[in-house]
């Protein structure tokens, strides 16, 4: 806590109660709490509602809406006025953001759906459909950012609105973003990351006051970082021969910026997967780069995306999620139905990547 | 009133098109909050420019070390006034949600009545590691804000070189597919680290995740430093009215070519009834009066993908409990890695047994704590000092559970190698 603020406190100080998490128990919509635990199947009547049957005979159906995550205190209460309508007051979040209204009376399914649509939050984003994109703060909250993230957001979900609202992939399509190559958003089906092009520029005058060196130089993945006398000051230089300019260097030392309006570009990855159905989980691979960050709408990446997804959905078997997929048609098939260029920059050399080579004869042609 | 707008025509172009909009929500709030006119400005400015103006800090409450993400204005005017004085100040205070993130609407309406109050009005429902995002308090009314949702019962989650704040599935309150009961095991194993939680003294970051059944719905293999997914040991469990009903709707072609040909070990057979084996190890259940499916559970994997399909039909066994992967983490800094199994198989059915989860994650901790370097995650460490020193250390036996393949090369040395089958002899027989 900075000085100032520390003097302006009052000087008896609360202690905070260290409750840690929460018992949700007191949260849960009733029937919830009544078949914790004994649940025994469900199905999906329609896109955006799930159907569960507990032993008990107990029935809820959950209906999903999207929504921007980032969310103003009205939109909580607007949802909050839905719940309280239709839902015994009870909501709650999934992973990527969307809301769940969980009713047990199956009469009020259709109205709660009119009601979110009516009040602009998408019902979809079940089963087999394209969800809501998991993300991060970007240029609304980071402070290392490449681009934003919720604007990316709101521009491609409104290029995949139809997709949220129906079932109609081979398999659940889940995309997350990244502003910068932390890649806080996420292992994805389709991801979109940023991918800085050119080393970092260096503010000389700041480095000495502002940075630990030796931990900027220990936190550089390829060893290109070396304490250095720069204008009679001590500062930091940078190997640019060695640098694949990751941003690594970037958090622990802001005088080395990384990002930039041109050179930092967006890049597409596929076929994360963390299930473990069928093959086991997956790590998606970098299949296209050097897009514009192109605020406000994203429009090349949009497209980008847009045209792996329609690829994929017309290609795939049921049940084949995109690392499925490309497992069966194979990476040249890959590029060839998507047109992506396949450039020697996706051809890995970083540790351990000899076990990503053809070592063999299988190929298909 | 708030004062005049800015002019945002970037933001603005976010106003359009279907999707619920966070422009839309923020010009809201604007409307009464000078500090949301004036972050309105600052994100036009980066929308401008193609660049972030955040700097961090070092901003708290009182009492703990983390869990506020301190952000102060980096815009400024020539003579080093912030360029959007009322948004200069802006941090985060990253509160844990309960286990699943279910809520009543009482205290969502708290929550938004207190962030009203003593900040911008707008909350991330949730952010990546899981917390609910309070975004935008300036340094004077962090405090404020944290001692009313503290007293609502809601505590502060984990930034910096700490243990982070969790996730776990829906799992036992609404999935047939839970393993075990995510929601109190995310508590006792979360509410025992408050303190790493609270005062960041790690060598770096360190996460939990919980999923209740190897669909992973947490992604924790890819995430977590440690990550506890439900599985079970015996039979795949068989229901036959819907099995039955599942093949009416489905059909051949679909069972065959969207279960048989995706099972992993090829474990799933459809056979005609008379054909069908029976056993110990094997599940059965007709699906027609001709046909029926025939899984020999000593084959599978426990994959999920015909559970998934035919759910209800097919459900996980009775004797269930968890896998513990360790060291899964991104890109930073040696590259993405996944969890690797260190615990087969572990139930979780009683207290007894969820304090054996707890205590193994302390001596992990602890393990992490004396033996990461700075900034290392607990994969790295494990990288560069082997699985087989991790698991000496942590007193679990080896297991070829644990490795996709042995060993391809012979570059180890193995004198110990008859002391070690005496170890594991000695075990067995004692056993």
């Amino acid at each position: 806590m900075n000085q100032a603020v520390q003097a302006a406190a009052p000087a008896a100080k609360r202690k905070p109660k260290e409750t840690g998490v929460p018992d949700n128990k007191k949260f849960l919509h009733p029937s919830l709490e009544k078949n914790y635990g004994n649940w025994k199947y469900h199905d999906r009547p329609r896109p955006g509602v799930l159907h569960h049957v507990s032993h008990s005979g107990d029935q809820v159906w959950s209906v999903r809406a999207g929504t921007q995550r980032q969310m103003d205190i009205y939109t909580i209460r607007k949802l909050c006025d839905i719940a309280d309508t239709f839902a015994e007051g009870r909501v709650r979040f999934t992973i990527r953001s969307n809301i769940e209204f969980i009713v047990s009376d199956e009469s009020k399914v259709a109205p709660l759906i009119t009601e979110l649509e009516s009040n602009g939050f998408p019902v979809g984003g079940t089963g087999n459909s394209v969800t809501m994109i998991a993300h991060t703060q970007g240029w609304l909250h980071c402070d290392i950012p490449g681009t934003d993230a919720s604007g990316v957001v709101k521009a491609l979900m409104d290029e995949l609105y139809d997709e949220f609202r129906r079932e109609e992939m081979p398999n659940r399509v889940h995309l997350s973003t990244s502003c910068c190559e932390i890649n806080c958003g996420g292992q994805a089906d389709i991801a979109i990351i940023v991918q800085h092009t050119k080393p970092p520029v260096i503010n000389h005058d700041l480095v000495a006051n502002v940075c630990e060196r030796p931990t900027v130089v220990a936190r550089c993945p390829v060893a290109a970082i070396r304490p250095a006398m720069v204008n009679g000051k001590p500062s930091l230089e940078i190997d640019e021969s060695k640098c694949m300019c990751c941003g690594a260097c970037y958090p622990p030392c802001p005088p080395m910026q990384i990002n930039d309006p041109e050179n930092s570009k967006l890049a597409i990855w596929v076929g994360g997967k963390n299930s473990n159905a069928r093959g086991k989980p997956t790590f998606m691979k970098m299949v296209a780069s050097g897009l514009p960050n192109n605020a406000p709408r994203w429009p090349e990446v949009a497209d980008a995306v847009k045209n792996i997804i329609s690829v994929y959905k017309e290609d795939a078997r049921p049940w084949e999620r995109m690392a499925d997929w490309i497992d069966r048609i194979g990476w040249p098939r890959f590029f060839e139905k998507t047109g992506l260029p396949f450039t020697k920059y996706l051809i890995d050399d970083w540790r351990g990547s000899r076990a990503n080579l053809n070592a063999s004869t299988h190929i298909r042609f | 009133m708030a004062k005049q707008m800015h002019d945002t025509p970037n933001l603005d172009q976010l106003e359009d098109g279907p999707w619920p909009s966070f422009v839309t929500g923020l010009k809201e709030l604007a409307k009464d909050k000078d500090y949301v006119v004036d972050l309105l400005g600052q994100l036009e400015e980066s929308y401008k420019t193609r660049k972030g103006y955040w700097k961090g800090g070092t901003v708290g409450v009182f009492g703990y070390g983390g869990g506020v993400i301190p952000r102060f204005t980096e815009l400024k005017n020539e003579d080093g006034t912030p360029k959007f004085k009322d948004a200069a100040e802006f941090h985060t205070l990253r509160i844990m949600p309960p286990a699943g993130m279910h809520y009543d609407t009482a205290t969502l309406r708290q929550f938004c009545d207190i962030w009203d109050r003593h900040g911008s009005g707008l909350i991330a429902f949730h952010g990546q590691s899981g917390d609910i995002m309070f975004q935008g308090a300036t340094t004077e009314n962090v405090q404020k804000a944290f001692d009313e949702l503290n007293e609502m019962g809601f505590d502060l989650g984990g930034a910096g070189p700490a243990v982070r704040t969790s996730m776990s599935c829906v799992g036992a309150a609404r999935c047939e597919q839970s393993c075990y009961d995510e929601a109190k095991t995310h508590r006792a194993v979360i509410n025992t680290f408050l303190d790493d939680i609270h005062r960041p003294s790690l060598p770096y970051k360190f996460k939990f995740k919980f999923s209740g059944c190897p669909n992973d719905c947490m992604n924790s293999v890819q995430r977590a430093d440690m990550a506890v997914i439900g599985t079970w040991r015996d039979n795949i469990r068989t229901d036959e009215a819907l099995a039955k009903t599942w093949f009416a709707k489905h059909g051949m072609d679909e069972l065959v070519n969207d279960i048989v040909a995706r099972c992993p070990t090829k474990t799933f057979q459809v056979k005609e009834l008379k054909k069908i084996k029976t056993g110990e190890h094997i599940s059965t259940v007709a699906v027609s009066d001709t046909h029926g499916i025939e899984i020999n559970n000593q084959d599978c994997v426990r994959c999920m993908h015909c559970i998934n399909v035919m759910t209800g039909a097919l459900a996980p066994g009775n004797d269930k409990g968890a896998t513990v992967l360790v060291g899964g983490k991104s890109h930073l800094k040696i590259g993405g890695l996944m969890g690797t199994v260190v615990i087969p198989f572990i139930k979780l059915d009683t207290d007894e047994n969820l304090e054996k989860l707890v205590d193994f994650a302390q001596r992990t901790i602890d393990f992490f704590a004396e033996n990461a370097l700075e900034h290392e995650r607990t994969g790295e460490m494990i990288e560069r000092i082997g699985l087989a020193n991790f698991l000496d250390a942590m007193e679990l036996d080896v297991d070829p559970a644990m490795v996709n393949s042995p060993r391809m090369n012979p570059y180890v040395r193995t004198d110990g190698w008859d002391d070690e089958v005496a170890k594991i002899n000695a075990k067995k027989q004692s056993a």
